[in-house]
């Protein structure tokens, strides 16, 4: 019964409070659609951020590694925030012809120096930059492409011993991720060094 | 229904086509309500709200959740603890199951008020206890999937009501099981239906609000709207008062989600199951507490399953145990007492349910549950007959626009 009144007066007075155009209605129409709106994003936000890595993932998002049993020329494969990582123990020739190329001849030009803290040992994302694939050259008896590296079978990309782009049709290197050398034989995969040490 | 002129080519476009924006402005712009609807009549709109609460944090939810009884528990323990703002989400989602039953009681006392269920709406009363019960079984499931103590016990309580059934008892038991106990069949096949229901429940919500569009809302009047003069169209007018209420509504769930999220639930939950042990005393959730005290208000298995069926099943027969042709118990003075010495003998089941059947509980639940029977298959058919109605206004807007000396009273009882 309230409310009839209330609508009839609202019919035949909506608008005669009206200063300088805008009326107090539609001051309150502007101010209730401005606190709905803002309540609605803060409510929405929980909703899309409920999708992203969640605290118990992201406290897996660095492993320890202990490299000493890896012999020279030997390579292992880790698994760090769901990828597999590479890590070579580089023989002298491999570190030779990884240093030994010119820029120039790159796809994706980055010095051996810049992908590698020491140089015996090369630390790579082990997912192809074409479509996401695991290349094969960790086993001796993988094939290791044309260049000595890895070489990925779905699409035959080529990466030389420095893990970079020669032939086929990735765009870029083989991601250097951000790693930490604990000690002479630990290493800590997902950390940054203390100097900024990212070799990316 | 004058088909509307859009502004907007696109949508002429498309609405000579397809009449969506046509279908909408009859249903949601244009569509005309009883100008003199109170509050009460909040509380569907809020149902609706609660539901698409719950399929949205539901899904949410989904995607963390392992359904074994191995993972179960952990995995709600990580949603409440590393998954971002999983522990709002989770306790939206089991606050909400509780605001949804809240709102859709008062939603329903408030239809047995008014006599909302009476010709020619008893198909949505039906509809509307359909969805009670599909409620009921989807909140129950719901329940089973933390998978902690009251989860296993309920569940197990729950489904051995199907081995009250002659003959066949057992082996239903077994078929629901999947096993030879609740175990990791039950959760995965509970699981299951809980994600499937709510979107059943979207198809009866659908059906519910067709049939109550053919007529319209009832009004605190009880009285049929004779016209233009005695309708509102519902936005801006409608729209505007669910919002409001919505507004209200929402600082409740609020308040409870982040102050007193446990309030609802019970302690033992937050104990892994452990099919060897039952808690020493184990109760359903809340909202189906009145049902489990009319089940152990019986001393007998098949006779508490069955009244405890009965007492929602007489709800379907409502509409043709009540004969009066008078809708709102505002013209009923003998139905108005007894409609709340009803809501009160409804919450004394509550409180009955909510305490070991021992004592003083069960002749107070025996006498409840008798009195809950009387009022709807003796009381209810009885005061059709013998009660005098108070004399209704002629029309909705009679009493308001013409100032008739009935007015101010009604005025005054609707502001509850």
């Amino acid at each position: 019964m309230v409310h009839g009144a209330e609508a009839v007066r609202g019919q035949a007075g909506g608008h005669g409070h009206g200063e300088g155009g805008g009326s107090r209605r539609d001051f309150l129409i502007l101010a209730t659609t401005a606190v709905g709106a803002v309540g609605a994003a803060s409510v929405l936000w929980p909703f899309i951020d409920q999708m992203n890595p969640s605290a118990d993932v992201l406290a897996l998002s660095t492993v320890e590694v202990d490299v000493a049993p890896i012999a020279v020329g030997q390579a292992i494969t880790v698994k760090w925030r769901g990828k597999p990582v590479f890590i070579r123990h580089r023989t002298e020739e491999e570190i030779k012809a990884a240093r030994s190329v010119a820029l120039s001849e790159l796809r994706d030009p980055e010095a051996d120096e810049a992908r590698a803290q020491r140089p015996e040992w090369l630390i790579l994302v082990g997912v192809c930059t074409h479509l996401g694939c695991i290349p094969l050259g960790q086993k001796p008896s993988d094939p290791h492409g044309d260049y000595g590296g890895w070489f990925c079978p779905c699409h035959g990309s080529h990466y030389d011993t420095s893990g970079r782009i020669r032939r086929g049709p990735a765009p870029q290197n083989l991601v250097v991720p951000d790693y930490l050398f604990a000690s002479d034989t630990v290493v800590r995969i997902g950390e940054v060094g203390p100097a900024g040490g990212a070799a990316a | 229904m004058s088909a509307p002129v859009f502004k907007n080519p696109v949508v002429r476009w498309i609405d000579y086509r397809m009449p969506v924006f046509t279908f909408l402005n009859h249903e949601l712009n244009e569509y005309p309500t009883p100008r003199n609807l109170s509050y009460w009549w909040n509380f569907g709109s809020l149902a609706g709200i609660m539901l698409v609460t719950m399929i949205v944090t539901g899904i949410v939810l989904a995607m963390h959740y392992t359904p074994h009884t191995d993972y179960a528990f952990q995995s709600v323990e990580r949603i409440m603890r590393d998954v971002n703002y999983g522990w709002l989400i989770r306790y939206l989602h089991m606050n909400g199951a509780s605001m949804f039953f809240i709102v859709t009681f008062i939603h329903m006392f408030r239809g047995l008020y008014y006599g909302s269920y009476k010709a020619p709406r008893e198909l949505l009363w039906i509809l509307g206890v359909v969805i009670l019960l599909i409620m009921m079984a989807t909140a129950f499931m719901g329940y089973v999937l933390p998978w902690g103590q009251m989860s296993f016990w309920g569940a197990t309580v729950i489904t051995n009501l199907f081995s009250a059934i002659p003959l066949v008892g057992e082996d239903v038991v077994s078929w629901l099981w999947g096993g030879f106990a609740v175990d990791n069949p039950t959760l995965n096949r509970f699981y299951s239906l809980h994600y499937l229901l709510p979107f059943v429940l979207v198809g009866v919500v659908v059906l519910h609000l067709v049939a109550l569009h053919r007529f319209g809302s009832n009004n605190p009047l009880g009285i049929d709207t004779k016209g233009p003069q005695d309708t509102l169209p519902f936005h801006p007018y409608y729209t505007a008062k669910d919002m409001f209420g919505l507004g209200v509504f929402l600082i409740f769930y609020a308040l409870v989600v982040f102050f007193a999220p446990n309030l609802f639930g019970e302690p033992d939950n937050y104990i892994p199951a452990n099919p060897l042990s039952t808690p020493a005393h184990i109760v359903p959730e809340w909202y189906f507490l009145p049902f489990y005290a009319i089940l152990r208000a019986v001393p007998n298995k098949l006779g508490g399953v069955v009244l405890m069926f009965a007492s929602i099943f007489v709800l379907f027969i409502l509409p043709w145990l009540d004969r009066s042709p008078v809708r709102s118990a505002r013209f009923r003075p003998i139905y108005k007492i007894f409609f709340w010495i009803l809501v009160v003998d409804c919450v004394v089941l509550g409180v009955v349910g909510a305490n070991p059947p021992e004592g003083n509980w069960v002749a107070i639940g025996r006498i409840a549950t008798i009195w809950y029977f009387v009022h709807f298959i003796i009381l209810v058919p009885l005061l059709a007959r013998l009660e005098r109605p108070r004399p209704l206004p002629a029309s909705i807007s009679q009493p308001v626009l013409a100032g008739g000396g009935f007015a101010p009273a009604a005025a005054r009882m609707d502001k509850a």
